[in-house]
């Protein structure tokens, strides 16, 4: 059963994202690190990019596979986790925590109030199961 | 056919066990009208002496083959330690393939990894891939790394670079959106002029260049690659002579950001061409836009080490149209063959070679200057080859000593160029002996009587 | 110094040649130099000549690269030494007659850029292989330049290109699409990428053909530029509708691209030509039997239809009389795809195999590979799901549905085969089978080897019902075992350094 905590968005992409002061967290879910299998890689873009929404960001490598990261809120990239370059690990064992991708200064606050929260995500995950 | 291990009486066997009355039935997914109901129209089929006795007819119709010879231009005739060819045709190297299965393939993985290896050490750079089909075709695929790497759209390239290089990058990259611009060279040096680069700008992802060039120039790397940093562009070093690297400060000492060289003479025959083997160095922070294949090392759950192929997401059996290339294995074969040959020679051997190449290019380029109206136009230093400006046409006066003496004098730069129709060029390697080249000398004074 | 000795192996273990290197040892000898020297510094000067005395390159001796290359030679398996069944790749025995005719000096020591008269023996030869593959694939038009598969396939994309920007002019810009199978190789969409072509995707039948509904749905998308097809396709079947596929591709005013990959299935029986194909590359290392030779060198001809000719590749080799000669003058072509005039060395290994086989012999071997992959396809298709139910051509496709149940995945099955003295097959391709295993036995394997190979199959299934954890843990008979590929990837270690680790300590 897939960790979900209680006070993030959530989208069918399996993004997660966490509002503060018009700035949104951006990383993947626990869902989506489990299916990937070993992360080895991940990259991400340059401080400074503006993301349109839903666009891929970035990509998520792990040994046979590649995926691309969506963005669910549209703004300009304030914050990139480097840390993922040397310990890409840590989006299979931490991927609420240190495992967050980028930060986003949001075009508009109130994007992520129309993602899903908890509950929906883990209904959307039983119903794709 | 004796490659076919099942005699007519098994096979017949085994189709009625299948179910089938004859091997006709084995095609019935085959519509009718797409079947060639015909036997096809080759030969009939050869025996191992006819055979042979056909191909050795056709082989003596290629005079070339037989005579002393000053061809270089990108493929070059070296000495190759008998170890080499020998080695490479054991069944376990030369009947294997791609080593999806390291558990069974830790012989080709560990020479890769060598191979690797030796091409950093050679080149001075920090990550080598596991080879590509020819030193033209990576190239062709360096500019689209620079272009991945930098996300600009023009490269600007030496005119002292292969002219067929050049060719095979204008083919890969006609429909993407890359801008190719060429740069003269000083007609003076025969290299390229740190002062003129004028469309070295901020556009541009990669400045390319070749050392020893087309013309076996020694080009001023080192400045080269700093103007190219100065505007944020990588800098592309071709070495089309790659026995040059055991004597010329390495790519990497010189901050070049991408090596490709063709690997032929490490050991590889010339062969009318191919199959060569392409060398593609560059530094670690680039690794991740890499074409190709490599590979790394890998431990067990017993701590054995072994070696894996690694990296494999940047590739199209993967990452498909995004990959950072469709080639799909390496030069297997010929990257094993060019490791023997950098491991046999060794240290001190890959050096010996290269200054007797600089040495007895030297003696001959010398030799040809003094003969009356010959003279090389192009003052800077030089490795194994050069360009002598004759004082008549060039195809005449190699056509000439080809038919009269027999040897095959050099290149006449007019198969790539229109202007200066009176220069060829002229390499010379360990393979030619002194004889040869007096005998060069000889009959090229004797054609300008 | 204690000696660790590997397991089941006749030889100590073999560092790496950098742990083998002693200073002063020298495994070569040049001729004295014959020539007076001249001071270095005066031919080229000091600034860019280098000066590390190439750190870190081997000094050894000759013996120690005989012995260093034959032990690690051991740790590899090869068709010599048995059934190499990888779907796809087609590894089939290769002949030491064709070494021996592409060793023959007047080829070997050949040098590209001589003269045309002085190598009409090697522009012959290559001419006479266009011939035979033109006649082979009923395509006549024919480029051997290319230098693999991957290579020839993104020729004759850019060939496709050409043509069209010519037919159309302007408005071919509006005909970019490029249709793709789901079961395609990689090499496809990358390579039409290339030629600036977008993709998309055909799906597949529950037959595992071509869906020619949701083809037609695409077609009539517009936009067309092509479709890039395998024929038999990767599960093994042939296209049977592959005419009426070329129609619909051709009324929508695209090209029919054929990834010959499989060809071998069809030699002396189908041409691609007969069927409406308009561009097809080969691999002489599969349908040809050049040697695999550790992942290359390849060759991969591009052939096409006479309306394709003048966009093939420059130079073209042409008859010209009595004599052979390059032809420069093609305005239309797509280009030069590599120096010189591709792998030469493997077109005399081709030609000889083709000679060798004769018309007939070409046709048996079609036989024999199709009948062996049929004979396995029949005997195992009890044992492990088949989830095509026709009937294979050269390979046949198996799933792992009957033994995942179990835990036990392709990759374990495949790991197992180890252990039973066989190389596993092509694992994970193509993608439109969950846990595929692609089997290609090529007609280079007898009676008696295939059964074994069955057997073993049957035995791994009994295990996988019975003791699947045996399975899983596969291989158990290998130097190492299954290698942690993340970490590797993780923190890639790509060459030796020093101060590395040493095989000994640890095994």
């Amino acid at each position: 059963m897939a960790n979900i905590p209680e006070n993030l968005h959530y989208s069918k992409d399996h993004e997660w994202v966490e509002v503060k002061d018009g700035v949104a967290t951006v990383g993947i879910t626990d869902y989506a690190q489990h299916s990937l299998g070993d992360v080895v890689y991940v990259d991400l873009p340059r401080v400074g990019d503006n993301l349109a929404p839903h666009e891929a960001f970035g990509s998520i490598e792990s040994v046979k596979a590649v995926s691309e990261v969506f963005t669910p809120v549209a703004g300009e990239i304030v914050e990139v986790n480097d840390g993922l370059n040397d310990t890409p690990e840590t989006v299979n064992s931490d991927p609420y925590g240190a495992a967050w991708m980028i930060r986003v200064k949001m075009e508009n606050a109130l994007e992520a109030d129309a993602m899903l929260n908890a509950a929906e995500y883990e209904e959307y995950l039983s119903e794709n199961e | 056919m004796r490659y076919i291990p099942n005699s007519p009486e098994e096979r017949g066997e085994m189709l009625k066990l299948v179910g089938l009355d004859s091997a006709d039935e084995l095609f019935c997914s085959i519509p009718q009208d797409v079947q060639l109901n015909r036997t096809l129209n080759v030969t009939e089929p050869l025996s191992e002496m006819e055979l042979i006795a056909g191909m050795e007819t056709l082989a003596n119709k290629n005079t070339a083959a037989k005579r002393p010879s000053f061809l270089g231009a990108g493929a070059y005739s070296h000495y190759s330690p008998t170890v080499v060819d020998h080695l490479i045709q054991r069944s376990e190297f030369f009947t294997s393939y791609t080593p999806y299965q390291p558990e069974i393939s830790q012989g080709t993985l560990q020479y890769i990894f060598e191979f690797q290896t030796l091409v950093c050490q050679l080149t001075g750079m920090d990550v080598a891939n596991a080879s590509m089909y020819d030193g033209s075709t990576a190239m062709a695929e360096a500019f689209l790394m620079a272009q991945r790497v930098t996300r600009r759209e023009k490269v600007v390239i030496a005119k002292t670079v292969h002219p067929e290089y050049l060719e095979v990058a204008k083919t890969y990259t006609q429909h993407g959106n890359l801008k190719i611009e060429t740069i003269h060279f000083d007609q003076e040096s025969g290299r390229i002029s740190v002062d003129d680069l004028s469309n070295l700008d901020d556009k541009c992802a990669a400045l390319v260049i070749q050392s020893p060039n087309f013309f076996g120039c020694i080009e001023d790397v080192k400045a080269l690659a700093d103007k190219a940093h100065s505007v944020g562009a990588l800098l592309i070093l071709v070495v089309t002579e790659a026995i040059s690297l055991g004597l010329l400060k390495s790519p990497g000492e010189c901050d070049v950001d991408i090596v490709v060289a063709e690997g032929q003479s490490f050991g590889i025959p010339l062969s009318f061409g191919g199959p060569y083997l392409g060398l593609f160095a560059t530094k670690e922070k680039y690794v991740r836009n890499l074409p190709g294949r490599l590979v790394g090392v890998a431990y067990d759950k017993n701590g054995n080490r072994g070696f894996v192929l690694t990296l494999a997401t940047r590739e199209q059996h993967i990452r498909r149209e995004k990959a950072t290339s469709n080639i799909c294995t390496n030069q297997g074969l010929i990257a094993l063959a060019a490791t023997i040959y950098m491991e046999t020679m060794g240290k001190k051997g890959l050096q010996e070679v290269a200054v007797q190449n600089a040495q007895k290019a030297a003696y001959a380029a010398k030799r040809i200057s003094e003969i009356e109206g010959f003279s090389l136009p192009f003052s800077a230093p030089k490795f194994n080859e050069f360009v002598v400006r004759a004082p008549k046409s060039a195809d005449e006066i190699l056509s000439k000593i080809l038919h009269e003496k027999e040897i095959v004098g050099g290149l006449s730069l007019s198969r790539y160029y229109s202007d200066n129709p009176n220069d060829f060029l002229v390499c010379v390697t360990e393979t030619n002996s002194r004889e040869q080249i007096d005998a060069l000398v000889k009959s090229l004074k004797e054609t300008s009587k | 110094m204690s000696i660790k000795k590997v397991t089941q192996h006749p030889t100590q273990n073999e560092e790496l040649i950098f742990d083998r290197s002693q200073t002063g040892r020298i495994g070569y000898r040049l001729p004295k130099l014959d020539v007076e020297e001249t001071n270095l510094d005066e031919l080229i000067p000091a600034e860019l000549r280098r000066t590390d005395d190439l750190e870190g390159v081997p000094e050894v001796s000759e013996v120690d690269v005989i012995r260093h290359f034959t032990r690690i030679s051991t740790w590899n398996y090869s068709i010599d030494l048995g059934m190499y069944p990888l779907g796809s790749c087609t590894m089939k025995y290769n002949s030491r007659l064709n070494e021996k005719t592409a060793r023959i000096a007047g080829f070997a020591n050949l040098h590209p850029l001589a003269p045309e008269s002085e190598s009409q023996g090697a522009l012959e030869l290559i001419y006479r292989l266009q011939e035979d593959l033109a006649e082979i694939t009923g395509l006549p038009g024919v480029s051997l330049q290319p230098a693999a598969g991957a290579h020839g396939e993104m020729t004759g994309v850019l060939l496709i290109r050409g043509f069209l920007d010519k037919r159309d002019g302007e408005e071919s810009k509006n005909r970019r699409v490029m249709l793709i199978p789901d079961s395609a190789h990689g090499t496809n969409p990358a390579s039409a990428h290339l030629a600036g072509f977008t993709v998309k995707t055909v799906r597949s039948t529950v037959e595992g053909l071509t869906d020619l509904e949701h083809l037609k749905t695409l077609c009539d998308e517009g936009g067309i530029a092509g479709l890039m097809l395998t024929n038999p396709n990767t599960v093994g079947i042939f296209e049977k509708n592959i005419k009426e596929i070329c129609e619909r591709v051709h009324a929508a005013g695209g090209l029919v691209y054929m990834d010959g990959a499989n060809m071998n299935a069809l030699v002396g029986v189908a041409r691609p030509g007969d069927m409406g194909v308009d561009v097809i590359h080969l691999n002489l290392h599969k349908t040809f039997s050049t040697p695999h030779g550790g992942g290359g060198p390849g060759c991969g001809p591009c052939c096409c239809t006479a309306e394709l000719e003048s966009f093939l590749p420059v130079p073209r080799i042409v008859k010209d009389g009595e004599n052979y000669k390059l032809d420069f003058n093609r305005p239309e072509s797509v280009g030069r795809v590599k120096a010189f005039f591709g792998n030469f060395g493997m077109m005399i290994r081709a030609l000889s195999y083709i000679q060798t086989h004769g018309a007939e012999g070409l046709k048996e071997a079609t036989e024999a590979a199709v009948l062996n992959a049929r004979y396995l396809a029949h005997l195992l298709k009890d044992d492990f799901d088949k989830p095509f139910d026709s009937d294979p051509m050269h390979e046949v496709i198996f799933s792992h549905k009957k033994q995942s149940r179990k835990g036990v995945h392709t990759l374990d099955i495949a790991k197992r085969l180890i252990d039973y003295g066989f190389h596993p097959m092509t694992i994970y391709f193509p993608l439109i089978v969950e846990g595929a295993m692609l089997v290609e036995p090529t007609e280079s394997v007898g009676r008696a080897d295939l059964d074994a190979f069955i057997d073993a199959m049957k035995e791994i299934n009994k295990e996988a019902q019975e003791n699947p954890q045996l399975v899983i843990d596969a291989p158990h008979s290998t130097r190492i075992g299954r290698l942690d590929e993340a970490t590797a990837a993780r923190k890639p270690v790509l060459r030796w350094k020093p101060d590395m680790e040493t095989l000994s300590k640890t095994a």
